[in-house]
């Protein structure tokens, strides 16, 4: 458990912490304020998985989020996570981390075959494999192959047992990026007063700058950032999240960012979605080194030249016992003489530009460590195995310069700045010659950039651009107006540029790749295993475009989409067509910067919290007597009560037969109810509902259906005139809303002279339907009005009271009828419901009244042929299709009704609304087609499909609703109901759309 | 996600709203002729640049307004009340 390669002192670790951990099946020690990746190199582990495509040896590349390699599979059983970065993975006490794509283990790995099959395995093999061999058959079977042998890690198959929180914030300014820049500007921000919101991806403020230790006006980096964190943290309007990672940028400056907390399994929540809505946003998101393609630049011990330095500084660590740093700028000799500082025998620094360049670099600490420099020099190929051990140095046409034994090559190809989040915000990029990089240009959003975003520079410069982004942005906070949303300033860009002195900016001369022999690989994007030549072949078959480059080699894509390889593509494509980079381009930068853990997205939303749920005043009452409850919308509705030993059918067989032979309550507080006033009322029901609404009378209800613009049939309902100017209209309990919201528009858009105002009351009532012969008897026994036929005739509306053990409760009774029984809506105040239900079921007891739930309405509805939203009212079909075309009056206009008339909706083979009888007592099979002959062979001509179906109790057969073509002159013709699916068939007759009462007396007597 | 100016709520997340569409289309008389009517259901421009169009605050105020976006950018211009101009010097 030794920690070979950590230094005695230095860095932010805690030696006196040992923290125990795991890795691929082997136990090591770390200290606290490791990372997991800081943490293996300190035991000297390099080899950590295994390469997407050819299974080639990987090792730690980088420090951060950049990572391309250090992908593990953290955690086990149901806290597992896939493609975690080691090096963004703080080290904590039994973590346990197991190496990705690779079988049996990562040193002997089967798969490594794929990297001799290479020559086979192109750039865009996976594509041609859909062309050749031409067999499907063969290609459904080798293409699950190739999806198995390239892979990440794998999903926990358990649910996640992590909470995940959501919070809003709002605030004048936020800084994206707590380095130097991000500091300075938060500080400046939050010194005008103003709210500000710091998020910062790692655990510590500026640990880059804290690296180092040249001081900025005479003071060191760390008393610096101790100053402005400790100003920030004792300002009252100031918000600082470290560990979180902003990762989107939305309209009107809502930027989306996740906290990442103790991943310890204890700590709740595990992580908060933070969705931030700024007045202007400070991005200094900093910038990402990138690396330089060779031969074999994958091998491990292959990494990042700034990185290398962050490991020795940061953690402590020596990345090895001799290093060879390969650049082509002068950010790498820091990291060499970190390297050096470190105990790291610095072999060589191979600098790929000219002598002159090199000279400048050629300083006294340089000479001291006795470092030497070849100019002018390239690293040609690394060898090894499983780890580097040596580099060929050649000059830039290929002479050999030296052979260098060593463990680990530092490469530095440049910086490229963390543009992702401005591009996001619409904003443009320029190329910059001078970093070699793609920078900011213009954004039309309040989004202003500082510090190493606008090209890698100094900690002088990052402070000088954050305080000056902190000013320009309050500006843009303060123009913004109160309602717009928006700020007067339009396409402010990235602040000018410092002059470039070379010390404020890192000039780099580009080098995307070397001139390697053919037949060497030498990679681009290390993720997805893709070379220099997969690029060059790209263009030469015609995929020369940025985004056709990306998704024919995959360069760019995966998890890390491409942060250390996506300039260097791009680079190589415009070598490879002689044009200027930005004649190429960059790809689109979308969210998430980094990968955002799904169960972030909806928090707490998930299982019983995704939508809110709606309860009936009677619900506890139904609860309590066995109902089982089905969802109707965000509604639960009792679906049947069964009793002790009996099923669900059986139950809402019985309450269905109850209905027609005594009585029966359901509740029906969840129809859409919406009260209309106003002189105009009934002019507007004429404009709405197909059918004459003028001559409706106090105390009288009338059912309506309702079109869409196109004619089709939308929804359907009762209006009662509850007095002179005084309506109620009832919607289905699936349009209430929807209904409502086309009311709204009409009479403040479309018809703003009519005399209406519309309210919705669907929770300020409950309601309850009495149905069956004997309704009349239980309610004559419960209100205080008249309930004869002759007092209280079918479609009379009228108040009353009814009468519970002590004292009354105001009421409303209609006499209408959805199961073709003689049946009463009684309804009254939400918080008297469950009194109201109670004082009715006791009245009727002496006469079997039973609660019924929603499959017995169903079972009643169908037996009388009225239709339902989804089922016969299935945005398909019109009033005629449905029976009901008596009901469109032909003196008045109604919405819908213009359209009415074309010839597909008034053509004779429409399918029309019939019922359908199964007199062999055979089930109708669910989701069934009506066909002529069910043994016609394939494509069998259907003839209409079936929208219904129950068995009947009353008729005593299985009965159903259907849409059938000419339906209506068919009755009495026998067809067939099939589900192929089911392998189920029935004969059935086709009669009239009404099975109980077809004269309707029942209803009216 | 766009902040939208509700002219009774003040600015609110866009989830709170529904979106109804152009502004400009008007419901044609009740006995103008067939295509017509096809053209008011059917048939929209779909401009590129500031669009005057309808929003519904149903999480809010219930209210149906007017929003002046750029359908380019999401930018939101000005909103008002229905029957009311946009407000001067918002778009």
């Amino acid at each position: 458990m030794t920690q070979r390669f950590r230094l005695p002192s230095g860095g932010i670790v805690d030696r006196t912490q040992p923290i125990a951990f795991e890795f691929d099946g082997t136990r090591y020690e770390g200290y606290a304020g490791d990372t997991l990746a800081s943490a293996l190199l300190a035991n000297g582990v390099h080899l950590v998985g295994r390469s997407f495509k050819y299974h080639r040896p990987r090792g730690i590349f980088s420090a951060g989020t950049e990572e391309p390699n250090a992908l593990v599979q953290l955690g086990v059983g149901a806290n597992t996570e896939p493609n975690t970065r080691a090096t963004t993975t703080p080290l904590r006490d039994g973590l346990v981390a197991a190496p990705q794509n690779c079988w049996p283990s990562v040193r002997f790995d089967v798969g490594r075959m794929a990297d001799v099959l290479s020559p086979i395995l192109p750039a865009g093999f996976y594509y041609k494999t859909f062309k050749w061999p031409a067999s499907p058959k063969w290609w459904m079977r080798y293409e699950h192959f190739i999806r198995r042998a390239a892979g990440m890690g794998h999903a926990a198959r358990e649910p996640d047992p992590a909470r995940y929180d959501h919070q809003y914030a709002h605030c004048d300014v936020l800084v994206v990026g707590a380095g130097a820049a991000g500091l300075a500007a938060a500080r400046r921000a939050a010194e005008s007063g103003a709210s500000v919101i710091v998020c910062q991806q790692s655990p510590r403020w500026a640990m880059q700058f804290g690296d180092g230790n040249a001081a900025v006006d005479a003071v060191a980096p760390a008393r610096w950032i101790d100053d402005a964190s400790t100003a920030l943290a004792a300002s009252p309007d100031v918000t600082l999240l470290a560990n979180t990672t902003a990762f989107g940028y939305y309209d009107a400056n809502l930027v989306g960012a996740i906290e990442r907390r103790a991943d310890d399994g204890a700590s709740s929540p595990r992580q908060r979605l933070w969705m931030i809505r700024a007045k202007a946003v400070v991005l200094a998101s900093g910038a990402l080194e990138r690396g330089i393609a060779y031969a074999n630049n994958d091998l491990p011990g292959t990494m990042l030249a700034g990185s290398a330095a962050i490991y020795a500084r940061r953690y402590g660590v020596r990345v090895g016992t001799r290093a060879v740093v390969f650049t082509n700028n002068d950010s790498a000799y820091a990291a060499a003489l970190a390297l050096h500082d470190a105990g790291v025998d610095v072999a060589a620094i191979v600098d790929a530009r000219d002598e002159g360049a090199v000279a400048r670099r050629t300083d006294e600490r340089l000479r001291a460590a006795n470092i030497p420099v070849h100019g002018n020099a390239l690293v040609m190929a690394a060898h090894g195995n499983d780890r580097v051990s040596r580099v060929d140095v050649t000059s830039h046409a290929g002479q050999r310069i030296a052979s260098i034994d060593c463990d680990v090559v530092a490469v530095s190809g440049g910086y490229s700045p963390t543009v992702h989040l401005f591009s996001q915000a619409r904003g443009r990029l320029r190329y910059d010659t001078r970093t070699a990089s793609f920078v900011p240009d213009r954004s039309p959003m309040a989004i202003v950039t500082a510090g190493a975003v606008n090209g890698y520079c100094s900690a002088r410069t990052a402070i000088d651009e954050g305080a000056a982004a902190a000013d320009e942005a309050l500006a843009l906070a303060g123009s913004e107006t109160v309602h717009g949303g928006r700020r007067s300033a339009r396409d402010v860009g990235a602040p000018q540029a410092a002059p470039f002195d070379g010390e404020a900016r890192l000039r780099v001369e580009p080098l995307w790749s070397v001139p390697a022999p053919r037949g060497a690989k030498c990679f681009v994007d290390l993720q997805n295993d893709v070379t220099v030549r997969d690029v060059e072949l790209a263009r030469s078959e015609g995929y020369q475009a940025v985004e056709h480059l990306k998704r024919y080699t995959t360069l760019g894509m995966g998890t890390d989409q491409g942060k250390t390889s996506n300039v260097a593509g791009i680079g190589l494509m415009a070598r490879a067509l002689d044009v200027p980079l930005d004649v190429v381009g960059t790809t689109t930068f979308r969210p998430p910067y980094t990968p955002v853990t799904l169960g972030a997205l909806p928090g707490i939303h998930h299982g019983a919290h995704v939508e809110p749920v709606r309860r009936s005043a009677m619900h506890d009452w139904h609860a309590a007597h066995g109902a089982r409850f089905v969802d109707a919308g965000l509604w639960k509705r009792p679906h049947s009560y069964p009793r002790p030993g009996e099923s669900e059918d059986d139950a809402a067989n019985r309450e269905a037969r109850n209905v027609r032979e005594n009585a029966g309550i359901v509740d029906v507080s969840t129809l859409g109810k919406i009260e209309l006033q106003g002189r105009d009322v009934a002019e507007f029901l004429n404009r709405v509902y197909i059918n004459r609404w003028d001559n409706l009378q106090v105390g009288r209800c009338r059912y309506g259906v309702m079109l869409r613009e196109d004619g089709i049939v939308r929804d359907d309902g009762t209006t009662s005139r509850l007095d002179t100017t005084h309506y109620l209209m009832t919607t289905t309990t699936a349009n209430a809303g929807a209904i409502m919201q086309t009311i709204e528009r009409l009479l403040s858009i479309d018809w703003p002279d009519l005399d209406v105002y519309a309210t919705s009351v669907t929770e300020q009532w409950a309601a309850a339907a009495v149905s069956g012969p004997k309704s009349r008897d239980v309610l004559a026994r419960v209100v205080d009005i008249d309930v004869s036929n002759e007092g209280f005739p079918f479609l009379a509306v009228a108040p009353c009271n009814v009468r519970i053990a002590q004292g009354t409760i105001p009421a409303r009774l209609f006499r209408m009828s959805y199961s073709g029984e003689l049946a009463y809506e009684v309804h009254v105040p939400a918080d008297r419901g469950r009194e109201m239900w109670e004082a009715v079921l006791a009245a009727g007891e002496p006469f079997g009244i039973m609660p019924y739930g929603t499959e017995a309405m169903s079972t009643l509805r169908i037996e009388k042929g009225h239709v339902v939203i989804g089922s016969e009212i299935d945005g398909r079909t019109t009033a005629f299709d449905l029976g009901m075309e008596k009901l469109v009056n032909p003196n008045k206009w109604c919405i819908g009704k213009p359209l009415l008339a074309r010839p597909a909706l008034t053509s004779p083979d429409r399918w029309q609304l019939v019922g359908l009888c199964a007199e062999s007592g055979e089930r109708v099979p669910r989701g069934a087609k009506i066909v002529a002959d069910p043994d016609a062979p394939a494509p069998v001509p259907m003839h209409g499909h079936v929208t219904s179906w129950c068995y009947s109790p009353n008729v005593g057969a299985w009965i159903a609703l259907a849409l059938v073509s000419r339906g209506r002159e068919r009755h009495g013709e026998k067809v067939w109901a099939v589900s192929p699916l089911a392998n189920e068939k029935v004969q059935v007759t086709i009669q009239a759309p009404v099975f109980i009462d077809p004269a309707g007396e029942r209803l009216r007597g | 996600m766009m902040l939208i100016p509700c002219p009774w709520c003040g600015p609110r997340d866009q989830i709170e709203f529904t979106y109804g569409g152009d502004a400009t289309v008007r419901r044609p008389a009740s006995d103008a002729p067939e295509p017509e009517w096809v053209d008011y259901v059917y048939l929209r421009d779909n401009p590129c640049g500031p669009l005057d169009e309808l929003w519904y605050h149903g999480a809010g105020c219930r209210s149906w307004f007017h929003v002046l976006r750029d359908t380019r950018t999401h930018e939101v211009l000005a909103s008002a009340a229905i029957g009311e101009p946009f407000a001067p010097g918002e778009g």
